[in-house]
C-alpha cells in the first residue's frame, strides 16, 4: 500500500475524519443506538439550513450578529487602545491598574448582562454593551504591552531627529507596537463574537443566539442542530479569516 | 551586611512608587463608588435600576442570613468542581493524544483550535434535552468549555518536553502507560496548570450561563429570580458573590501556575527516580 493511502496529507485527513464521524452518527441513528428524538441524523439535519436560510431567518440573524460583534469590537478597540495608551503612559497608573484589568480579563464579564439588563433593557443596546465590555481587557492590556516594550534604542532615534511628539507616536510608536496591539484587537474581536452570541442566547433578542434558542423552545430539533452547526462554522470560519489577517498584516509590514 | 544596605536603599524609592500607586488605586474605588452613586441618584435611570451601595451590602448581609443562599451556593460549587474535573481530564487525555503523535496533532489539532473560542453556550439546548434542566446539563456545559483550553495547553506542553527523556525512555522499552507515568504527566506540569488556570473561569461562565437560561437551582438561578421580581439589590449581591468566587478561584490556581509555572525549577522536567 502506498504511503499516502497510509498516510494521507493532514488536510484530507482531516475531512475523512469528520466525514467519517458523520458517517458513524447517520448509522448509529439508522440503528436506533441514539434517539433520533434526542440527536437527529445529519441526513436530516442539514436540509434544514436550507430550509433556515429560506424562511430568512438565518441571513437576517447571520448579518445582526455579526453587525453587533463588530460594532461592540470597534467601541471595545477605541476605549481599549486609549486606556492601554495612558496605562503605558502614565506610569502610577499603569502600575496601579495593570493587574486590575488582567483580573477583569479573567473574570466571568458576561454573567454582569443582567445588570446591563435593567439599565439598557431588553435590545441591542445591551447585547453591544456586553460585548464591548468583553473586548476591552485584552486590547487594553495588549496595548499597553506592545507600547510598554518598544525598543528604547527606536525612541532614542527618534529623539536625534528632533520628532514632534504626536511624530514620535505615529512614526515610532505606534508602527512598533502594531504586532502586539493586533493580537489585542483580534482577540477583542473573538471575546465579542462570544459574548454577543451567549447574550443573545440567554435574552432570545436577536440574531443566532436567539433563533437557536427559539428552535429549541419550539422543539424543531432538526433545525435546532442546524443553527448551532451553524453558528459553530461561522464562528469557526471567522476564527481563521481573522488569524490569517493578523498573520498577512503582519508579514506585509 | 552591605547587601542589607543596598537592599534598603533599592527599596525605598520603589516603597515611594508603592504609595503613589496605592493613591491611584484608592482614588479609582472612590471615584467609582461615586459615579454609581451618583448615577443611582441622578435620576437618570428607572428608579431602583442603580441601588445604593448601601442596599447592595443590606442585600449581601440578608443573602448571608438565608439558608437558602447556601444551599445554591453549594449547588453552583458542585457543578463548577465537577464539570471542571470532567473537562479537565478529558481535555487532557485529548491534547496527550495530540501531543505524542504528530501526524495525529497535524491532522486534528486544527479542529480543537478553531472550535476552542466558538461560543459552547449554544450548545446549552442540546445539553438540556440529553440531561434534563438539573445539574447535568450545566456540567455538561461547564465540562466542554474547559475541554478546549486543556487539550491545547497540553498538547502544546508534549511538544516542549526535552526529546532526551523521550530517547531515555525509548531506550529502556517503557511501555506507553509507563512514559506517560514517568515523564509526560511530569514534564507537564506546568502545561497543566496554565490549563486549569484558562479552564477555571470559563467553566464557571459555562455553569451559571446554563443556570441563568434554565435551571432551579444555584447562585445563577436565584440571580435571574431576584431580577424577575425586580430585586436589582440582591440580584447584584448575588452577582458580587458570583464574581468573588470566580476571582478567589483564579486567584488560588494563579498562585498554583507560580508554583509550578515556566520559571520554577520543576519546568526541566526532571523524571522522579
Amino acid at each position: 500500500m502506498p504511503a499516502w493511502l497510509i498516510r494521507p496529507p493532514p488536510l484530507v485527513a482531516r475531512f475523512l475524519f469528520l466525514a467519517g464521524l458523520l458517517v458513524l452518527w447517520e448509522l448509529a441513528s439508522a440503528a436506533g443506538l441514539v434517539s433520533r428524538f434526542i440527536v437527529p441524523p445529519p441526513s436530516e439535519i442539514f436540509p434544514t439550513i436550507g430550509a433556515l436560510f429560506a424562511e430568512g431567518d438565518l441571513a437576517g440573524a447571520f448579518l445582526r450578529t455579526f453587525g453587533e460583534t463588530f460594532a461592540a469590537a470597534g467601541l471595545g478597540a477605541l476605549g481599549g487602545m486609549a486606556i492601554g495608551w495612558w496605562l503605558h503612559h502614565n506610569r502610577a497608573a499603569g502600575a496601579a491598574y495593570t493587574d486590575w484589568m488582567a483580573a477583569v480579563a479573567a473574570a466571568p464579564l458576561v454573567l454582569l448582562f443582567p445588570l446591563f439588563l435593567v439599565i439598557f433593557g431588553r435590545n441591542a443596546a445591551t447585547i453591544v454593551a456586553m460585548g464591548t465590555v468583553a473586548s476591552l481587557p485584552p486590547v487594553v492590556l495588549k496595548t499597553k504591552e506592545g507600547l510598554d516594550n518598544v525598543r528604547g534604542v527606536l525612541i532614542d532615534v527618534g529623539r536625534t531627529f528632533g520628532l514632534t511628539r504626536w511624530q514620535q507616536i505615529h512614526m515610532i510608536l505606534f508602527p512598533a507596537s502594531l504586532p502586539t496591539i493586533f493580537t489585542g484587537l483580534r482577540l477583542g474581536l473573538v471575546f465579542a463574537l462570544i459574548n454577543v452570541v451567549g447574550v443573545e442566547f440567554l435574552i432570545g433578542f436577536g440574531g443566532m443566539g436567539q433563533l437557536i434558542g427559539d428552535l429549541g423552545d419550539r422543539f424543531e430539533i432538526a433545525g435546532m442542530y442546524a443553527a448551532i452547526l451553524f453558528v459553530v462554522l461561522t464562528s469557526v470560519c471567522f476564527f481563521y479569516l481573522t488569524e490569517k489577517l493578523e498573520t498577512w498584516l503582519l508579514s506585509a509590514r | 551586611m552591605v547587601a542589607v544596605g543596598q537592599m534598603n536603599t533599592g527599596t525605598r524609592p520603589s516603597r515611594l512608587r508603592l504609595s503613589s500607586v496605592a493613591i491611584h488605586r484608592i482614588v479609582a474605588v472612590v471615584v467609582i463608588l461615586a459615579l454609581w452613586e451618583g448615577a443611582g441618584a441622578s435620576g437618570l435611570f428607572f428608579r431602583g435600576v442603580i441601588p445604593s451601595s448601601v442596599l447592595i451590602i443590606r442585600a449581601l448581609f440578608r443573602l448571608f442570613a438565608d439558608p437558602a443562599f447556601y444551599t445554591h451556593f453549594g449547588v453552583t460549587l458542585f457543578e463548577i468542581v465537577v464539570g471542571f474535573a470532567i473537562g479537565t481530564s478529558l481535555g487532557a487525555i485529548a491534547g496527550l493524544i495530540l501531543g505524542i503523535n504528530r501526524y495525529t496533532g497535524e491532522v486534528l489539532e486544527p479542529l480543537v483550535h478553531y472550535l476552542a473560542p466558538t461560543p459552547k453556550v449554544v450548545f446549552l439546548p442540546v445539553l438540556l434535552i440529553m440531561f434534563g434542566i438539573g445539574v447535568g446539563s450545566k456540567i455538561g456545559l461547564g465540562a466542554m468549555s474547559c475541554f478546549f483550553p486543556m487539550a491545547l495547553s497540553v498538547s502544546a506542553g508534549v511538544r516542549t518536553i526535552n526529546p532526551m527523556f523521550l530517547r531515555v525512555g525509548q531506550s529502556l522499552t517503557l511501555p506507553l502507560s509507563q512514559r506517560i507515568r514517568k515523564i509526560y504527566v511530569p514534564a507537564l506540569v506546568p502545561a497543566l496548570a496554565t490549563g486549569f488556570r484558562l479552564s477555571f473561569g470559563i467553566a464557571t461562565v459555562g455553569c451559571l450561563m446554563s443556570e441563568i437560561k434554565l435551571s432551579n437551582f444555584g447562585l445563577g438561578y436565584a440571580a435571574m429570580q431576584a431580577y424577575n421580581r425586580f430585586d436589582i439589590p440582591t440580584m447584584l449581591a448575588l452577582l458580587l458573590v458570583i464574581f468573588v468566587l470566580a476571582g478567589l478561584g483564579n486567584f488560588f490556581i494563579g498562585r498554583l501556575v507560580r508554583l509550578h509555572g515556566p520559571n520554577n525549577r520543576r519546568a526541566t522536567a526532571l523524571p522522579p527516580r
